[in-house]
């Protein structure tokens, strides 16, 4: 029976995966690295995975950490989100990793959080998000609300943005959009815009058909008054959305979009010719010149083997936070998560933009925002940034609840959610 | 430092070039666009527009473009098509490191506008045309004097119009009753959802009765029509949509409807075909000549086809036709094929999306009336669908090919028994299938992302089209992706994306209980199939 | 077929394994030996045992009665948001927001007050029930409909796809009041215990274990009645049944009902262990996944559904850790060469071996 041996050579093919079970020696220190690498999230997670390892691999290349070569544990966690928590957890327990670089969805960062803070881990979280959290273990190196949404909005009601006076708040249905829009439209309508001049859309995840939604935009914007998009559509909806945008017409300098989760990559996916001049708002763009930026790109372009490949705002979050845990563990002389956690605070990395990220008692960072318009080649070209770094704020004053609530790791505090210090 | 500049770009000029002195301002407020802040470049587009010069307009479209840039040397140069232009004299000139000047959207928007009021005054019509399109939709009112101006001089009729229309817009905020009157009898059969607007804000301040009444009157003939745009609108967006199911189902209504095979890896055929696609492009980018790019689509359908229908026959030689008789088994194999086939693009090809552009005949779109646009990639592919569908049916019913499908899916022994051969014809019949799922991959491509979960997206909604429509009836196919488009598509607006698909569904669960086999049931005699 | 001594010892050694050995790997043995089982495991296992009750579920109703659901995750994830409903509520005051009559998500949404569909699930008891009876209604209203109409067959397995997809949506808007994609997480604890401690795990653990037990013999009880005897019949020749004068509808509604309730109970075991439930649990995916473990294990058979939910899961884990970007192919191949070369799974592999060596012996 052929199919016997068909069998024979699976059952042989699955042993010879067994030496990668191998055990490391103790002279290293193991980091994880948690991003799917299959299922839908792959699309965007796979490039932070090799951004990690070219940093565990630029690391060893310079002697390694504390004298032992850095070993970076890559699992699948297939964008599954249960599937987060059973890896984070072997990634913990099983491997005894030091610190994990990972997720990207808000769903998968929840998922994990139990786990980290059972067992007393370290997650570095790259992406930005809508902040509403502050845990003793994580980090947050990506953007919260105050560092991409709020600049981006101040930009498009300022003169050189075009005086917008009405706003589309789209975004795709889940928790990141909801709040940033929340945020939004409280701080809107501080600033005098009436409810009438904000319509706020929710659309699935994958959503592909954008023909009533670009068609209702354009009626929203044919009232008189200077009207933008402000986007905080996911991932592969993007595509389609930008595609039905420029075939219907709609100019950045009639309508423009402001986008949030839209970067180099996703750009990268995007014939940009017919969208000049839309925006996005991040801490990060390839094109802005520093010497740090261009080693960076020349670095990963080698790395990945590809003299095209674009580099994103999550990319420069993944440096900035290998770079700060790198930085601590070197001064705290050990990998120990308490003594690195204390060694993060005040923690400073030059910014590939130029200036210097800070590590906040929040856990959150204080960054730069740039805004830029795309170009015809698929980058973004910076046309406002901040004049100084922003620090993130883990609660936002403009939701009520979460107006009083603090974030500081630090005594007399030591609370993510306090309304007053623990200790007095 | 602008007054430095400004000063050297003069003291260049004045020793190399002793020119007219018309020609020296314009060379200097040429050189004044490359300002230090966004508001000097406005300043300075707006000055040299006021110059009046027709020169001005590709200098000033050029730097909406992005394409107006400076040398090291500091000469300003227009770029067209990789040939560097001296604004002056419109002559190609050698140039090293041109740097283009950078603009944001108020730049563009201030220099389109600029250049449209001086195109104004072109001879060529068509010029002028656009220029007028360019204000109107633009909608400011800082062109209307030069369009007073031009109205006078201009001479083709439909211009003409487009002008007044301009001008009554803005006569609607006039001070004067009367020239509000006119301005709402001028523009009393306009479509265009802006001066709705204007209309429904004048109405609630008007006091006098004739204006109010006309007003009235205009907008409530406006809102009529513009429902009926709103129909068209809907319609034309459902028939797009139905297209797009239709396209990803027929593939699906051979495998599935014709063979019985339940083919989950269907999806990842779409998704192959739109990865050739994706490769056909670069090879066009990479080693034809660049005119030729516009045409990579015509090329991407057969080779998606060929790439889709030899998968798809190595699919069936290797696994399914181990299984036939097995539906559900099939399933399950075809669901690990497709985890396969989705990790093999991955590999191969990276797990971000990758970039297809429309070709130019598909971007863009016709602007009808109301705001609503036509846009040519979904119309083409709502013909294509039909093309495609025409093309499988004809197949079905006049080849000889088409005959003995339909032998051996009616009846295999008695097929077998005349000589058919019956494993051939299978092989083929599901090449076929897989090869129409491949180039409908292209024709998404067109309108979405490419990327290793693209086919996963379609595999749900095409089995309900075909279960809807009537399993083995490619008639079904077309009617039940047809009406689920548009039944979705007149829920959207009332219900929102996520709802009105939830209903839908949950619409087809019903209506397979009314009708457990689809809207066109093939009749047989088996009491089970 | 098992002589009823060797099914009881058989039984009894697996129960042993599970109920009593693994727990005092992981408790008594010291942490730095070789046989110590690590907590990890435990919550591993743990959740492999609620696979294994789905995989169970879905045979009963697959494997004895020939109606393929490509749902059945729907079933599961109802019973897992019932059971995180209750623990949703059991945070009172401690969410980020410190709001006692409404959970975080909510309170973010400014919601008022708590919708009618929460109400109740304060109570556990309440939540238990509910985590019966919403799949078992679901699954009995759909199942009449659909049995009624005679849809059987791939149209059966395609309208339950439907079903799971068009739940997974609506519980993915936020406007519904579950969550939306980030679903019920943060729980603290269950009937008082705090989830994080290790004895609340292994007490979950034993009783997925216990839950296992029970539905094992519970499946074995309803195949070997005559109700199971009819409903196999079902399977194997449909129409022949209706003539002979029985109740098709009924049958398939009974063991549809039936396996529905049981995949609510999974899922509610499920959800403590895993600490979240989120729509992606309602995927057309998820669903078809579970008609595989069964597959591989050996569709029709007791042991089956169990060994290939272990199979396949373990694999998961082991490959998505050991070969990060190449499990899929493994996986791909795995579901492709079981349904070629062992349409029976591993428990007919097993016996066809067993056969040869025997065939050899003589």
């Amino acid at each position: 029976m052929k199919f016997n041996r068909i069998l024979g050579a699976g059952l042989f093919a699955t042993a010879s995966l067994l030496p990668m079970f191998a055990q490391a020696a103790d002279d290293t220190i193991k980091v994880g690295v948690l991003h799917s690498l299959s299922g839908t999230m792959a699309i965007s997670e796979t490039t932070l995975k090799d951004t990690v390892l070219m940093m565990v691999d630029d690391i060893n290349k310079k002697g390694g950490l504390l004298g032992k070569k850095v070993e970076a544990v890559v699992v699948d966690p297939a964008s599954n989100w249960p599937l987060f928590a059973e890896k984070a957890q072997e990634l913990l327990e099983k491997e005894k990793v030091a610190a994990v670089f990972g997720c990207w969805t808000s769903v998968s960062r929840k998922s994990v959080l139990p786990v980290f803070e059972k067992m007393n881990g370290l997650l570095f979280y790259p992406v930005q998000y809508e902040g509403e959290e502050s845990s003793r273990n994580v980090f947050y190196t990506g953007a919260a609300p105050n560092q991409q949404a709020i600049p981006a909005v101040d930009y498009l009601m300022s003169k050189d943005g075009g005086e917008v006076k009405r706003w589309v708040l789209a975004g795709t249905d889940y928790v990141y959009p909801r709040t940033t829009n929340k945020i939004l439209e409280a701080y809107l309508k501080s600033k005098g815009v009436k409810a009438e001049d904000i319509m706020i859309n929710y659309t699935p995840f994958g959503h592909s058909d954008w023909q009533t939604i670009v068609a209702d935009i354009k009626k929203f914007g044919a009232a008189g008054k200077k009207t933008a998009v402000v986007s905080t559509i996911n991932g592969d909806a993007n595509v389609p959305f930008y595609k039905e945008l420029a075939n219907q017409g709609i100019k950045a300098d009639q309508i423009p979009v402001v986008a949030f989760s839209v970067g180099e990559e996703e750009l990268a996916g995007i014939d940009t010719k017919n969208l000049v001049g839309h925006l996005a708002a991040w801490n990060y763009f390839q094109s802005v010149k520093s010497p740090e930026n261009t080693a960076f790109i020349k670095q990963w372009q080698t790395f990945i083997k590809n003299p095209k490949r674009v580099t994103n705002d999550p990319m420069e979050a993944t440096y900035i936070g290998f770079k700060m845990w790198t930085q601590a563990v070197s001064q705290a002389g050990t990998t120990n998560v308490d003594a690195v956690r204390q060694a993060m605070y005040g923690q400073k990395v030059k910014n590939l933009t130029g200036g210097t990220a800070v590590m906040n008692t929040n856990h959150h960072l204080s960054k730069p925002v740039f805004i830029g318009e795309i170009q015809a080649d698929g980058q973004l070209q910076t046309v406002w940034k901040t004049k100084d770094v922003i620090k993130a704020d883990a609660w936002s004053p403009f939701i009520p609840e979460s107006a009083k609530l603090t974030a500081d790791w630090t005594y007399p505090w030591v609370c993510g959610n306090c309304t007053e210090p623990k200790f007095k | 430092m602008k007054m430095l500049k400004l000063v050297l770009a003069l003291l260049a000029l004045i020793l190399v070039t002793p020119a007219h002195a018309a020609d020296d301002d314009f060379v200097l407020r040429v050189h004044a666009l490359n300002g230090e802040s966004y508001s000097d470049k406005i300043e300075a587009a707006e000055a040299l527009a006021a110059l009046g010069d027709g020169r001005a307009a590709p200098v000033l479209e050029a730097l909406a473009d992005g394409r107006l840039g400076i040398t090291p040397d500091g000469t300003v140069l227009i770029e067209q098509d990789g040939v560097y232009l001296d604004p002056l004299s419109g002559q190609a000139v050698q140039a090293t490191g041109f740097d283009a000047i950078t603009v944001n959207n108020r730049v563009r928007g201030v220099a389109r506008g600029a250049a449209a009021r001086l195109a104004l005054f072109s001879p060529d019509v068509e010029a002028r045309r656009a220029a007028m399109e360019s204000i109107m939709a633009a909608g400011s009112d800082d062109a209307a004097e030069m369009v007073r101006t031009a109205l006078a001089k201009e001479t083709d009729s439909g211009i003409k119009t487009m002008m007044a229309a301009t001008l009554a817009n803005l006569d609607l905020v006039s001070t004067d009753p009367a020239r509000r009157l006119a301005a709402i009898n001028t523009l009393s059969d306009s479509n265009d959802p802006q001066i709705r607007s204007r209309l429904e804000n004048l109405l609630e301040s008007e006091t006098d009765p004739a204006v109010k009444q006309a007003a009235d009157k205009m907008l409530s003939g406006m809102t009529f029509r513009l429902g009926l745009i709103d129909f068209g609108a809907n319609l034309f967006q459902g028939l797009s949509l139905g297209s797009v199911l239709l396209l990803a189902a027929i593939g699906l209504a051979v495998t599935f409807g014709v063979m019985g095979v339940i083919n989950m890896a269907h999806g990842e055929m779409i998704m192959l075909g739109a990865y050739t696609a994706y490769a056909v492009q670069q090879f066009f980018r990479a080693a034809l000549p660049p005119d030729l790019i516009d045409f990579y689509l015509v090329a991407a359908l057969p080779a998606a086809f060929l790439v889709t229908a030899l998968v798809g026959i190595a699919l069936e030689r290797g696994v399914i036709r181990f299984l036939y008789g097995r539906p559900l088994e099939t399933m399950l194999a075809t669901w690990g094929i497709s985890l396969v086939l989705q990790q093999v693009v991955r590999q191969i090809f990276g797990a971000t999306n990758m970039e297809v552009a429309n070709p130019a005949w598909m971007t863009g779109g016709w602007e009808l009336a109301g705001g609503f646009t036509l846009t040519y990639n979904r119309v083409v592919i709502i013909f294509f669908c039909l093309a495609v569908l025409g093309g499988l049916a004809a197949l079905l019913r006049y080849s000889s090919f088409g005959l003995s499908m339909r032998a051996v899916t009616q009846n295999r022994p008695m097929a077998s028994a005349m000589g058919i051969p019956t494993g051939r014809v299978d092989a083929l019949t599901f090449g076929l299938g897989s090869g129409i799922a491949g180039i409908a991959g292209v024709a998404l491509s067109q309108i979405g992302n490419v990327s290793p979960n693209l086919g996963q997206g379609y595999i749900v909604d095409s089995f309900m089209v075909v279960v809807f429509g009537g399993v083995g009836s490619l008639w079904g196919t077309l009617v039940g992706a047809l009406s689920l488009g548009l039944v979705n598509k007149f829920l959207e607006p009332y219900a929102g994306a996520m709802l009105g698909k939830i209903l839908v569904l949950v619409f087809i669960i019903l209506f397979i209980q009314k009708r457990p086999r689809g809207l066109f049931a093939l009749k047989g005699r088996s009491v089970e199939s | 077929m098992l002589s009823e001594k060797t099914f009881w010892t058989g039984f009894t050694v697996l129960g042993l394994l599970f109920l009593v050995v693994l727990p005092i790997l992981n408790l008594a043995v010291p942490e730095g030996s070789a046989l110590h089982l690590p907590n990890y495991m435990i919550t591993l296992i743990g959740k492999y045992l609620c696979y294994a009750i789905l995989a169970m579920a879905m045979n009963l109703v697959w494997g004895y009665c020939g109606v393929l659901s490509l749902g059945h995750g729907a079933f599961f994830a109802l019973g897992g948001y019932a059971m995180g409903m209750y623990m949703m509520r059991a945070i009172g005051d401690r969410g980020v927001y410190g709001n006692a009559d409404l959970p975080d998500f909510m309170v973010f949404l400014n919601w008022k007050e708590l919708p009618w569909f929460w109400m109740g699930f304060d109570h556990f008891a309440f939540a238990l029930i509910m985590v019966m009876v919403v799949p078992g209604i679901l699954a009995f209203v759909f199942g009449w409909l659909a049995f009624r109409s005679r849809i059987n067959g791939v149209y059966l397995s395609i309208v339950t796809q439907a079903m799971t997809y068009a739940l997974m949506l609506a519980f993915f808007r936020n406007e519904m009041g579950f969550g939306g994609n980030n679903g019920l997480t943060d729980f603290k604890d269950i009937l008082g215990f705090d989830l994080t401690q290790s004895s609340t795990k292994m007490g979950l653990y034993l009783l997925s274990a216990i839950m296992v037990g029970a539905t094992f013999l519970l499946v074995r009880f309803v195949a070997a009645s005559k109700l199971g005897r009819v409903m196999m019949a079902v399977r194997d020749a449909e129409s022949r049944v209706r003539f002979l004068g029985y109740s098709v509808t009924g049958v398939k509604l009974f063991g549809f009902t039936l396996s529905a309730i049981l995949a609510g109970i999974a899922g509610a075991l499920y959800v403590p262990q895993v600490g979240i439930i989120n729509p992606s649990e309602f995927s057309p995916a998820n669903s078809i996944e579970i008609a595989i473990w069964v597959a591989v294990g050996g569709r029709g058979t007791l042991l089956g559904p169990l060994l290939g939910a272990f199979a396949v899961n373990g694999a998961k884990t082991w490959l998505t850790g050991a070969a990060p970007e190449l499990w899929l192919f493994a996986l791909g191949a795995l579901f492709i060469i079981v349904t070629l070369a062992l349409p029976k799974g591993l428990v007919g592999l097993w016996s066809t071996l067993r056969s040869k060596a025997k065939e050899k012996a003589q």
